[in-house]
């Protein structure tokens, strides 16, 4: 069923293209998708660990930046003297590195994630994304600054039989766009049908608990971490390949804030959440555009957030899976047992 | 020396309205646990009421302060009323995400108003500095300092010697207990929130007419703010008012020995580096609220 | 019949927070196979010495060690490897997963395969995957919960709840079980039938350490009984031998039962 479900949308998607011709809406829909892939990585981390990660625009960035880098080359000085040169490389080994890159820094935000929780962990992925921002806004050298990365080169895939396909289309990026999103989509969910998943869970849910159980809190959160970052950066490369120019902005605040309430409003902690928010998200600006000015829309886009963490505080996705499931429940006649308020004292 | 005396004397000026915006953080985290997003718009909030009073009203700017201070502490109560309320019981991170879209949609909000070229507040100071020996300092920067420093001392009094400051912080220690032995803790929850508003939007209109007035200078004193209070530990208003000398004092250095380009980064550097030695903050826990 | 060989050894342990002295040198020892109850008063320090042990806490003074491994310095889950495996008072469950859910969290430790493996759905990971259900299922089962198997662990009653944490344990193989108040809010035969599990347990080599209120269930499970009070060990011995005891009567019931 679930299954059925999942390769017809796929289906679906795939054949946008063959009756979309608008060039205006196919750029909306990459975009959309890029942005549902960094969506779906942020998912893993607060839907899956419970953690909420609201810097997590800075993996997407360092994704794009470290894959625009190699494969535009540069020439940077270093303190003391030394200096790095590097001669550019294929954009698909700047779309690896980005993954390697953005994962490491996963790892190290995913280290201080087991010393500091809950608002301590926000504060500090914040502060990191400001700190990436800042980097790359003053190591003009490296990065150009203000003046932004140009020219980067479109992603080439070498294919077998059939020489080199550089993806300059339109139609090739969104191909291209969504396969990385079934990649990652299905990367996701094995991974959190597996016992990692299990794990997390489990420290979601109760930490004490699966800590007795023999669950390593700190590997179990640096790894869900490290994969999130990771995909995250993938997906900064896609937009910097396909949008072809990155400046600071790319860090800027307000992004986290659209995967965030993609997710929030998709349903946290479901893996088709990201996936029906960041469509939500990701094409709503297309529609509301003619009719109302940007600040408009983000005053709307803050108070949708509020309005569904007040009515619908699971999201779009497991609040009708509970419907649908009710449904089918009321036939079967199932009565719920009485929850039972637990004994708060604690004996010593 | 004398280049490190300036950035001393700009140190004090800085640190005053840090210390200011760090307490009305601190003590919306420490009593709430509410993690407050909304706090740079009121800080932005601040300065544009000094900027309507005074230049669209055409009020004195001395009396456009205390005005800037009540509208602040009007639209903190009204934003816990509307949105905290509700929540009560909610964990914190649904709470934090609510705040995050009131900040969102506020912050889009003032774009949409005022727009996005910056203003600038004409103040009654002279504009020649008062020169002393081998430093310059501007007469506004130092009223900025005195009326930051009076705020300090009347918060402290308001929470040490008052009714409401001794409800505090029985709420502070135990909000269930509080509860208990009578003490209405929704009011005070109200409380909180609108004065630690109050005192973000008298930081705002402190530092807008120094430097210039747009929708986005709350974002950066806002994590600002939350740099103070995580140095300063949770709920601790002593620790907020040192943390808030010690930020202004790292951008001071940062900003004069290494680059100026990275003056906002050290807030964030603080952030990390406390979390990562010392994550309960610097000062002792005994102290906190008061 | 020869004496059985020291599972669970706690040596001169001593713990206090801040100036508050929660344990003063405890010594005891559990063997293999043996169900020792650890009992007292409230505030005798129980629970701190059982979280001593699992490595919830880290012990002021003084050594602990399971089949010669010290555990000093171990984390809890590093202990929970070792086979030391606890259920909780309070938190016995992950409320918002099913019943079957729970136990294939519990199974963490019989689950680990390569992450890759995992990720790509080999075939060894798969017929991990298999043999991890059919174990959850006979856990449930185990500890007669099948009817409840697919609702949420949140929605059951106090006592089924004790019953999932003991499966929980159970699901990570312990050679040794420390239960915390297992059959508080339990009914009668709530607990006869409890009693009954922790004696099957016992039969098939894991060796339990009990803390437990319910006197009647103490003394009808227990091989060995250690007697606490303000921290210090006041009585040591077998049900029989701890039921006539003076010093714990005083305990209990307090000075003026003992003189009278």
């Amino acid at each position: 069923m679930r299954t059925v479900v999942a390769i017809l949308t796929v289906v679906a998607f795939a054949s946008v293209p063959l009756w979309l011709r608008d060039p205006y809406l196919m750029n909306a829909l990459i975009t959309t998708g890029i942005f549902i892939i960094g969506a779906m990585s942020l998912n893993l981390l607060l839907g899956f660990t419970g953690q909420l990660s609201l810097g997590h625009i800075a993996f997407f960035g360092i994704g794009a930046y470290v894959s625009a880098l190699t494969s535009l080359g540069f020439d940077a000085g270093l303190p003391f003297g030394f200096r790095i040169v590097h001669e550019p490389w294929p954009p698909i080994i700047g779309f690896v590195l980005a993954i390697v890159v953005a994962g490491l820094c996963g790892y190290l935000v995913g280290l201080l994630s087991f010393r500091v929780r809950g608002a301590y962990f926000v504060i500090v992925t914040i502060s990191f994304a400001e700190v990436v921002r800042l980097v790359a806004l003053n190591w003009v050298e490296l990065t150009q600054g203000p003046l932004a990365l140009t020219n980067i080169p479109s992603i080439t895939i070498g294919m077998p039989g059939l020489g080199d396909l550089t993806l300059r289309t339109k139609l090739q990026n969104y191909y291209l766009v969504l396969a990385v999103a079934v990649i990652a989509y299905v990367l996701i969910s094995r991974l959190v049908h597996s016992h990692f998943g299990r794990a997390m869970r489990g420290l979601m849910e109760n930490e004490t608990l699966a800590v007795s159980v023999g669950i390593d809190v700190t590997k179990t959160l640096t790894l869900a971490a490290v994969i999130s970052a990771g995909i995250a950066g993938a997906a900064g490369s896609l937009y910097a390949h396909y949008i072809r120019i990155i400046d600071p902005e790319v860090f800027a605040f307000i992004n986290t804030v659209t995967m965030v309430i993609m997710v929030i409003t998709g349903g946290k902690g479901s893996l088709a959440g990201p996936v029906v928010g960041g469509m939500i998200f990701g094409l709503l600006p297309v529609f509301l555009r003619p009719v109302m000015a940007p600040e408009a829309q983000w005053i709307a886009y803050g108070g949708v957030l509020i309005v569904i963490l007040f009515v619908l505080p699971r999201g779009i996705v497991p609040s009708l899976a509970q419907r649908f499931a009710k449904r089918r429940s009321r036939v079967e006649a199932v009565a719920p047992v009485a929850f039972v308020k637990r004994d708060a004292k604690e004996h010593a | 020396m004398s280049e490190f005396l300036q950035h001393l004397i700009n140190m004090l000026v800085l640190g005053g309205t840090y210390a200011l915006l760090g307490i009305g953080l601190t003590l919306i985290f420490g009593i709430m646990n509410v993690v407050n997003f909304t706090h740079g718009v009121l800080y932005t909030f601040g300065a544009y009421i000094m900027f309507i009073v005074v230049h669209q009203l055409g009020v004195n700017f001395f009396l456009a302060l205390p005005l800037a201070v009540v509208a602040g502490w009007l639209l903190g109560a009204a934003i816990e009323l509307i949105l905290l309320r509700p929540l009560r019981g909610s964990d914190i991170d649904t709470t934090m995400l609510v705040m995050i879209g009131a900040w969102i949609a506020m912050q889009s909000g003032a774009l949409w108003i005022w727009g996005g070229v910056a203003k600038s507040v004409t103040t009654p100071f002279p504009e020649a500095p008062l020169v002393l020996g081998p430093v310059s300092v501007s007469w506004l920067r130092l009223f900025v300092l005195a009326a930051a420093a009076m705020l300090i001392v009347v918060t402290y009094l308001l929470i040490n010697r008052t009714k409401l400051g001794c409800a505090m912080r029985a709420t502070f220690q135990d909000h269930d207990t509080a509860s208990l032995m009578g003490v209405n803790v929704d009011m005070i929850y109200t409380s909180t929130f609108a004065i630690g508003s109050s005192l973000a939007a008298a930081a705002g209109a402190l530092l807008g007419p120094v430097y210039v007035i747009f929708p986005q200078m709350g974002d950066l004193a806002a994590v600002k703010a939350f740099a103070i209070v995580i140095l300063g530990g949770l709920g601790n208003i002593t620790g907020a008012v040192i943390g808030g000398f010690i930020l202004a004092l790292a951008e001071e250095l940062g900003a004069g020995y290494v680059s100026s380009g990275y003056r906002d980064a050290m807030g964030f550097l603080i952030i990390i580096a406390v979390l990562i030695f010392k994550p309960t903050g610097l000062f002792a826990r005994s102290e906190r609220v008061g | 019949m020869a004496a059985p060989a020291t599972a669970l050894k706690v040596e001169q342990v001593a713990v206090s927070f801040g100036g508050l002295v929660a344990l003063s040198d405890m010594n005891f020892t559990v063997g293999e196979g043996e169900i020792v109850s650890l009992i007292g008063p409230n505030g005798a320090g129980k629970t701190t010495a059982f979280n001593v042990v699992t490595g919830f806490l880290d012990p002021t003074h003084g050594a602990v060690s399971y089949r010669g491994t010290a555990l000093n310095g171990l984390k809890p889950h590093q202990i929970a490897d070792l086979g030391l495996i606890r259920t909780f008072q309070r938190t016995s469950v992950f409320p918002n997963d099913t019943v079957y859910d729970n136990l294939l969290v519990g199974l963490h430790r019989q689950g680990r395969v390569g992450l890759l493996e995992a990720i790509l759905g080999l075939p060894r990971a798969r017929s991990s995957q298999r043999r991890l259900r059919e174990r959850a299922s006979e856990l449930i089962e185990r500890v007669g919960l099948e009817r409840r198997a697919n609702d949420l662990a949140g929605s059951l009653s106090y006592g089924e709840q004790r019953l999932v944490g003991v499966a929980l344990a159970l699901a990570a193989e312990p050679s040794m079980l420390l239960l915390d108040e297992p059959v508080s809010g339990m009914n009668a035969s709530e607990t006869h039938t409890f009693v009954q599990l922790i004696r099957n347990i016992r039969d098939r080599g894991v060796t339990i350490l009990l803390v437990e209120h319910d006197m009647p269930m103490v003394m009808s499970v227990s091989d060995r009984i250690v007697v606490l009070n303000y921290g210090r060990i006041i009585a040591e011995g077998p049900p029989e031998m701890i039921r006539n005891n003076a010093a714990v009567i005083e305990a209990y019931l307090g000075q003026g039962a003992a003189r009278a």
